[in-house]
């Protein structure tokens, strides 16, 4: 009973040993900015790793999630007569919740993976160690161009989700199940706000872009350096990413429509 | 200026695990010349290292480089001193995204203003050293083990250092290539005036090249001296690691408890 007492308190210690070592990394992330003119270029280089080329599954994912919200609620909504309804249906869904949580979900899958399994090779190899030792901080050098990048990225690709699934729901909609399209866009362009909607849609991606990136490059940067350490540090990196922004997600909504 | 770069003073050092790893050691490392830092596996030879490049803080005690105090100082001026310091790690430490060009160019793109036709000429000059001029576009996934060593070396050397620090150096080298980075070594401290730090339990290649020895064994300096001192040394300790006894008063076995209690245990708590 006692030994189980002690490895409770024990955990629970270690938990926030872990979560005040997130604190600093964050700190000396936001603060520790890498000069412009070597910066930048890594900044840039991270846009592509983790954003031009998470494109292909963004891009699709959203098509056919824009394709299949058509598909059901033109159904549902034909019972009650307001089939003309489906564009907001699908935009509110899509702008509102679907592009900030699936974008983030597919990003953490895609890109935080990746993040946090380099950081932590480049650790097993004792390339960090090597970089400190050159007298090159590698949360500047390293850890910094990664997380700016995902945060840069990830707006980004929600905009291209919500562009792509609207597009999808117009081609079920409009192009197959026959809605007017003067109707779909009409309806559309009166029901979503900017402020409200497509605002707070972006404010959300932003919020799922710190923390999704932060969770990668923390589970990376304290991964135990070996293959067990590693593959445990990127499965974290997907696993607490994804919860974090479904969490996240609740309490940002709760915010937004006023009931905080 | 003087006569020692490094020095450590009662130190002590524990892992966060709780492992005692030295006990109030005291290590004189002098500038300009090879010391070697030898011991058994396991000893924490590379955790020296560490410490003296302060990517670690002693429990208990000082570690002086250049005068300076190294875990008492504030981040920017401990980089400013890892300026002066190059390290070769174990595994080499290249970075995988980078060719051998770009690698020992590192360095010198992050702390220098030279002109890219500058660092141009001090690369190829620094791969010339470790013969490595011809590899300047391989990536190091090309490289052998030693080759990746050497380019290490040439890396670690980019920036001119005062003190170098060696971890194994010839640990899984071939003949040729040990034989090339004995002499590499020692021609590098000559030509550039370098103080050298090296870290192994290659007896022979290390006593080949060194000009004093420091042996650590459970925790303690247990000897220290010329390596022709260190040789004759009637320490019982001493010798059994020079001439790599099995039996002595090093043990082999790491610590556990009497065969029969772990027998008799079982294979439930394993």
């Amino acid at each position: 009973m006692i030994d189980r007492f002690i490895l409770t308190g024990q955990w629970g210690i270690d938990n926030l040993r872990n979560f005040g070592k997130a604190g600093v990394l964050f700190f000396r992330v936001l603060f520790y900015w890498p000069n412009i003119r070597k910066g930048f270029p890594l900044l840039v280089q991270q846009v592509y790793a983790e954003g031009v080329l998470s494109l292909p599954i963004i891009v699709v994912s959203s098509l056919f999630i824009g394709m299949v919200l058509a598909l059901q609620g033109y159904h549902t909504l034909a019972k009650f007569g307001a089939s003309q309804e489906l564009g907001p249906l699908v935009a509110l869904s899509v702008v509102r919740e679907l592009g900030p949580v699936v974008t983030a979900i597919l990003f953490a899958g895609r890109a935080c993976s990746a993040v946090a399994a380099e950081i932590g090779l480049m650790k097993a190899t004792e390339q960090l160690s090597s970089m400190e030792m050159m007298a090159v901080d590698p949360v500047r050098k390293v850890i910094s161009p990664r997380f700016w990048g995902g945060f840069f990225s990830m707006p980004l690709l929600v905009i291209i989700f919500n562009a792509t699934a609207i597009y999808g729901a117009y081609l079920v909609g409009v192009k197959w199940l026959g809605v007017d399209a003067g109707i779909f866009w009409s309806n559309m362009q009166s029901s979503v706000e900017f402020r409200a909607d497509i605002f707070n849609g972006i404010l959300k991606s932003l919020v799922f872009g710190i923390a999704v990136t932060w969770i990668a490059v923390f589970q990376g940067y304290t991964a135990v350096p070996t293959s067990a350490g590693i593959a445990s540090a990127t499965t974290r990196a997907v696993v607490y990413g994804s919860l974090a922004v479904l969490g996240l997600d609740f309490v940002l909504t709760a915010m937004m429509i006023g009931e905080w | 200026m003087s006569e020692s770069l490094v020095e450590i003073s009662n130190m002590s050092f524990q892992h966060e695990n709780g492992k005692t790893v030295f006990q109030d050691v005291d290590i004189v490392i002098p500038r300009g010349k090879i010391t070697a830092i030898m011991g058994p596996s396991g000893t924490g030879k590379t955790t020296l290292l560490r410490l003296i490049g302060g990517q670690l803080t002693p429990s208990a005690g000082k570690i002086k480089v250049a005068g300076e105090i190294v875990h008492e100082l504030s981040r920017t001026r401990l980089y400013q001193l890892r300026k002066s310091m190059g390290m070769l790690f174990q595994q080499g430490g290249l970075f995988t995204h980078m060719n051998v060009y770009q690698n020992v160019a590192f360095p010198l793109r992050e702390h220098t203003q030279l002109s890219e036709s500058m660092i141009h000429s001090i690369v190829l000059m620094k791969l010339q050293m470790v013969g490595l001029r011809g590899a300047l576009h391989l990536m190091p996934n090309e490289l052998s083990g030693g080759m990746a060593r050497r380019i290490a070396l040439a890396r670690a050397i980019a920036l001119d250092p005062a003190l170098i620090m060696y971890d194994e150096p010839f640990t899984g080298q071939d003949p040729i290539s040990m034989g090339v980075l004995v002499k590499l070594v020692k021609t590098l401290n000559k030509s550039l005036n370098l103080t050298s730090i090296i870290v192994s339990h290659d007896v022979s290649e290390t006593m080949q090249i060194a000009d004093y020895v420091y042996v650590i064994v459970d925790k303690k300096v247990v000897g220290h001296g010329t390596p022709d001192s260190i040789a004759h040394d009637s320490s019982s300790q001493l010798q059994q690691f020079i001439q790599g006894l099995p039996d002595g008063p090093v043990p082999f076995d790491y610590p556990a408890l009497p065969l029969v209690n772990d027998f008799l245990q079982g294979a439930e708590k394993t």
